[in-house]
Parts: structure tokens; sequence; C-alpha cells
């Protein structure tokens, strides 16, 4: 994602931020997890923004996708290259403005900025987890941001919100916690993974795991499997653009030169391309925090785990007002499911809000700058506020 | 009528009336809500729990940029999600001229609702039938602004062709207001001497045919 993030061109900014961190679940009871493992202590590395009201209120917890951070707005130093990865939505003034609504994001459980993941020290043996990290479902990471929002003095949020595997956990926390959540918002996301969506991302997997650096995952403190994570992401990347994206941004424009080279040279622009994002990937990412939060993913299915395979039955336990978002281009999350999302909603009379938004940008839209959301989700949230007050 | 709210704006005469024959308080689904006027001003004044079904994007957005629940698609598809009588009251303004099936339509309204408020141009009036008669073009007015080509007014109802269709389809008219109003301007008044041939609107209170 990081690859969108400018700097705001009006120059409007949370400014200078802070990341933190939180402990809990110790060891020897630990977090018991949804696949059977116990892991304990686990620490989340969290940002907050804006300022939490006397009630207790105005809370907002902002969900990141695969490879995201707890960085979401502002920056660290003055002289960052970049503002956190969703500046453009979160800051005085925003669609999520700082100035009304204090803030919360924090790195997923099984990533690798800051949170505990398979290449934090695994405290029986002071090294790496590495192939031993259990595997952590949805539900585990919504579960570890409750501990963090409650640790934060915080009963009710105002919303949850966030896109793809962001809104994954945004429709768990709807379900999970019902009288947490007064209002959510899911962004180009699904209830569950397509056989598609799981296809590319298990290509993605086997593209690390061929990687002999991999080691069956034993691989710190060596040579790491750069080339895996690297096709892996490339793999990735394509399903987040659209045909007509890479049309316009690309065609069959050539990359420095006249003429093809008649090997196997990055010869197309897209080529290049994708070459420069999987390299860049690399210098920022864990391959193996990448195979649990993918698998996560996929075995993410919100029917499944709280409704006996039926969503309107698992959203019969939300309470919400839902915001459902489509783009039109997504054809990762394409918009028949959100509107499966919507029709088992409207099914249990919860309060919903549906659009499509037209962008040619593929998945990767809700990332980009879009006066239509933005305006979206300030008339959603101010509607909300005024309901709850 | 109502306590001036600064945040209230008016809405248009034919808006109004269905507004009037609204509960405060009520369950009402609102399709084909354009930018959410109706729905808007039922759930400011009339504290009404309100939903709103529309096609268009820009519109949708603009509804939910002000704050109110809207779904984005077809109200043909959109209503058959709802469990029977989810609402106390399903309108459907200025539309059914533009709907494929509308018994169909009118059998899955009266479904989920309640009570239903319809409401449609009028194509006997006087202007339309002096028109047709006098200049044998296909009648334009301010009501149906559109020309044959362009027009998304595929039905021609009248005022007494619906109150047919309601014994045909069996369904109840527990009101009705022949209406004169302008398509887009705010002012309006009621029909009472020659409604047929003097009003512009129809809008009908409408619910399930007791004796079907």
């Amino acid at each position: 994602m990081s690859e969108y993030i400018e700097h705001d061109r009006q120059g409007v900014s949370v400014g200078l931020v802070e990341e933190r961190s939180f402990t809990f679940a110790a060891p020897p009871d630990g977090m018991l997890l949804e696949g059977g493992g116990r892991l304990g202590p686990v620490t989340l590395a969290y940002e907050t923004y804006g300022e939490l009201n006397t009630d207790g209120t105005n809370a907002v917890l902002v969900c990141h996708a695969l490879s995201g951070d707890a960085h979401v707005a502002g920056y660290h130093q003055e002289d960052d290259e970049k503002p956190g990865w969703w500046d453009i939505m979160v800051g005085p003034g925003k669609g999520i403005d700082t100035d009304r609504y204090f803030v919360i994001c924090s790195n997923i459980l099984g990533s690798c900025m800051g949170s505990t993941g398979p290449s934090s020290p695994n405290p029986a043996t002071g090294k790496p987890f590495g192939p031993d990290f259990p595997v952590v479902t949805i539900g585990d990471m919504v579960r570890a941001q409750k501990a963090l929002v409650e640790h934060l003095g915080i009963r009710r949020l105002l919303s949850v919100i966030g896109g793809s595997i962001g809104g994954m956990q945004v429709l768990e926390w709807s379900v999970r916690y019902p009288e947490m959540v007064a209002s959510a918002v899911p962004l180009a996301t699904t209830t569950r993974h397509s056989a598609l969506a799981i296809a590319f991302n298990e290509v993605a997997r086997q593209a690390i795991m061929a990687d002999p650096a991999w080691q069956g995952g034993r691989y710190y403190g060596g040579p790491r499997p750069d080339h895996g994570l690297a096709v892996a992401r490339m793999i990735g990347h394509v399903t987040y653009l659209s045909d007509d994206s890479m049309r316009h941004k690309f065609g069959r424009r050539l990359q420095d030169r006249e003429d093809f080279s008649y090997n196997f040279d990055a010869d197309f622009q897209v080529e290049s391309y994708i070459r420069y994002q999987g390299r860049k990937f690399v210098d920022r990412f864990d391959a193996n925090s990448f195979l649990y939060i993918t698998k996560a993913a996929d075995y993410f299915d919100l029917g499944r785990s709280h409704g006996g395979g039926s969503i309107t039955r698992a959203f019969s336990k939300a309470g919400a007002r839902f915001l459902v978002v489509s783009f039109t281009s997504d054809w990762l999350y394409p918009t028949y499911q959100s509107k499966e999302m919507v029709r088992a909603l409207k099914r249990c009379g919860l309060d919903v809000s549906f659009c499509e938004i037209e962008a040619r940008w593929g998945h990767d839209a809700f990332l980009l700058p879009s006066p239509r959301l933005t305006e979206l989700l300030k008339g959603f949230l101010s509607r909300v506020r005024q309901k709850i007050e | 009528m109502y306590a001036k709210k600064s945040n209230d704006k008016k809405i248009r005469f034919d808006l109004e009336t269905i507004a009037s024959w609204v509960e405060p308080g009520a369950c009402v689904l609102d399709l084909g809500c354009g930018d959410g006027r109706l729905l808007e001003f039922l759930m400011t004044r009339k504290e009404v729990k309100g939903t709103g079904i529309e096609q268009r994007e820009d519109l949708v957005a603009r509804c939910v940029e002000k704050g109110l629940p809207v779904i984005q698609g077809d109200i043909n598809r959109e209503i058959v999600d709802y469990p029977d009588n989810a609402f106390d009251y399903v309108i459907v303004s200025r539309t059914l001229q533009q709907v494929y099936d509308p018994p169909g339509l009118l059998r899955e309204i009266l479904r989920i609702g309640k009570k239903a408020v319809v409401s449609f141009p009028n194509f006997s009036y006087w202007r339309i039938r002096l028109q047709l008669l006098f200049t044998g073009n296909a009648p334009v007015t301010p009501q149906l602004p559109y020309q044959w080509y362009d027009t998304p007014n595929i039905r021609v109802i009248t005022l007494k062709d619906f109150r047919r269709f309601s014994g045909r389809l069996g369904f109840e008219i527990f009101r009705e207001e022949a209406v004169q109003a302008n398509g887009r301007s705010i002012g309006g008044r009621t029909v009472r001497f020659m409604p047929d041939l003097r009003a512009t609107y129809g809008i009908y209170l409408i619910g399930k045919d007791k004796s079907s």
C-alpha cells in the first residue's frame, strides 16, 4: 500500500505522532488462540490521534490491511519522507477528523511492524518463533485489539473502520463485540474469501515457501527468502490493480528502451514496476508474517464462525450502524460480495448504508484519494455521533 | 404546521402531503429516494426510522453525506431482501411510471410494508390531453419533461387507471389526494374539483385488501 502515500497537498496533518506499545496476556495463561495454540505475552504496537472526550464516546478504531502498520497518519519525524498510510483520510478536518474523534490504529497480531508475530522472540527459546508461531485468525487479531481498547479506557467505539483485511476485522468486531461497536465501516472487503482470492494467496505463499532461503521458516539470522517474498508481493500487487488502471498507467510502454531486448530483461514498464514493488516490499516486511496473515484472511468466514454457516445469523448478533462501500473495478472483492453482506444486514433489520463507488483503480481504490469516500465517512460518522450523544 | 428548526428546509408540496400521512416515529422505506429530501424531512420532523434505496451513486452519496441511511441499488431487486411487514410505510414517490413490472413491485411493497404511499404524474391532466389532441405530438409537460426518445417514464398512468388497478391487483386505497404541482418547484395545492382532469399528480395511501 505504501506506493500511494504522499504528503498532504494542502499540508494538513496531525503532525508528529509517536508509536506506543501495549503488552498483555502474560504467561503462563497467555492468550488462547482460536486455532488451539497459546501465545503470551502479546504485544501490540499502536498509535493514537486526537483527544478522547471525557465520556469516552468519540473513539474510532482504524484496522489496517495485509501489509499495513499502526502508523495511519502524521509523521514520526519532521523529515519523514512519507506520512502514515491513510494520511489522506485521517487528520484535522479530514474524513476521519482528528479534531472531533480519538483515532486508534494498532498493528495486527502476526504482523512484523511492532506487534507480536513470527519474527518476534519466542519466550521459550529466546530466538524468533519462525514456524513455531501459532496460527492466528482474524478473530484473534480482534480479540487482541479489544484488550488494547479496554486498556485505553474505552467501553464503546464510535466506529470501527477498515478496508480489505482491515474490513474483515471490522466485520468480526461487529458480531463478536456488538456492545462495543456503535458503527462499522467495512470497505472493499468480504465476509469470506472466494476461491479466486484463496488461489492468489496460495500462489503467493508457494513463492515464499519455494525460495530455498525460506528454510521451513527458520531463516532468521541467515539470508532471508527475499526473492520468494518479492514474487509474492508482485502477485498480490497485481490483484490490487485493475485491467483499466494498468492500461492507463503502463499500457505496453517499454522501459528505457526503443525496442524489445529479446531476452528476459524488464522490457515493459509494467514489468519494471512490479519488480520494483517486490524489491521495495522485502525491505519492510517479513515473509513468515506474510504467510500467517494471508492464511488468517483465507480462514476468515464470518458466517461459519458466528452463524453456523449463515451470514444473516452471524449479523443477527450485531447492533451497529453499517456503512458498506465497494469499488466498481475491485475484482478481488467484487461488489457482489458487499451486496451479500448488505442483504444479510437488511434481513437483520440493521441500519445499513451502501455505496458502490465508481473507481478505476481496482481493489486499492480504498487507499487512494477519493473526495466521495471522504464525504461519505464524514457524513456517516457525524450522524452516528449525533445518535449516540 | 411544524415547529421551524434551523436545519429544516421546505420541501415540495406533494412530498409534504406524503409526509403528513406518515405517523411520527414510524419505520419508513423510501424507494427511489433521490437526494433524500423526503427522507430527511421525515427523519428530522417526524422522527421516523428511515431507509432509502437509490440507484445513482452520486445521489446515494449525497444522502449518506447528509447522514441518511441509504442503500445503492435497483429498487426491484433490493426490496426482495426485506422480511414481511418490515416497514410501517413504503414510499414510492414519482417512480411508478418508470417501473417495468408495476404489479410485481406493488405486491412486494405490500409484502414488506404494512402500508404504502404511491405517487405518480397523472396522464389524464387536461394539458396533456390537449397537447396530444391539438399538436399530435407526444405530450411534454413540466411534470413529464422528456421527449419520447429520452424519457425514463415507460408507463402512462391516470388517476382512474390506478383506482381500477387497485381492484385488479387486490389492494385497498385508504386515502387519495389529487395535487396540482410543478415538476421541481415547491408550491402546489390540492385539487378537489374534477381531479382526474385538473391534477398533475395523484398520491395514494394503499394497503393489503382485507378480503384477499
